[in-house]
């Protein structure tokens, strides 16, 4: 079974159906794969300027909208300055 | 499920898993479910100028229902063995298992069609 269990407590990102990006430490997950994120920001990019961050709390997002998760690297990420990242939000999915 | 143990076979290998939403991750895969969901390790994004979004992310959780194509290690694929199971039935399960496209058994890369 390839489970959820190795990402609990650590910081991960999340990518939905609809090509937002959500990062947040987290806090449990279930057999559906919901998920449920705290201190959670939702990350907006756009070309125009950089990467926006939406904070928006503890979270739950059903497991059906869930593409991607993916733990941060927090080493990677320290190195990263957000605002001067340009680039379109990602792809909504196409069935 | 004979898709499932063929990517069963096939852990700690390199794989390219395409999204339905056009992206493209190679990593090393490190576990599969029943689902197909998908884990990877050393993870990285094709064209990463355009998809920036996950340069701080090393390994992932890929839920099977939204994955389009998995490339697979030619090398690592017994399509013999594939076709002969194939024809067999030995996806007896009722799980909708799969378009089977072996076209080119010396292609570098085989391309699974998600059914």
């Amino acid at each position: 079974m390839s489970s959820l269990q190795g990402y609990v407590d650590r910081r991960v990102l999340l990518v939905l159906q609809d090509g937002r990006a959500i990062v947040g430490k987290m806090a449990g997950y279930d057999q559906k794969s919901n998920v449920v994120l705290s201190e959670s920001k939702e990350r907006v990019y756009s070309m125009e300027e950089g990467v926006e961050e939406i904070p928006l709390g503890l979270y739950l997002v059903k497991g059906d909208m869930i593409i991607l998760i993916g733990e941060i690297d927090e080493e990677i990420e320290q190195s990263v300055d957000l605002s001067t990242i340009r680039a379109e939000p990602m792809p909504p999915i196409r069935y | 499920m004979l898709i499932f143990s063929v990517f069963k076979t096939l852990t700690d290998q390199q794989v390219t898993v395409e999204l339905k939403n056009d992206l493209s991750i190679t990593g090393t895969l490190k576990s599969v479910d029943q689902f197909l969901n998908i884990r990877l390790d050393n993870i990285k994004v094709s064209d990463e100028a355009r998809h920036p979004h996950m340069i701080a992310v090393k390994n992932c959780f890929i839920r099977g229902s939204v994955v389009r194509y998995v490339q697979l290690p030619a090398d690592h694929v017994d399509t013999q063995l594939l076709e002969d199971a194939t024809r067999r039935g030995d996806n007896s399960t009722k799980a909708i298992v799969l378009t089977l496209t072996i076209k080119n058994r010396n292609a570098e890369t085989l391309k699974f069609h998600y059914g």
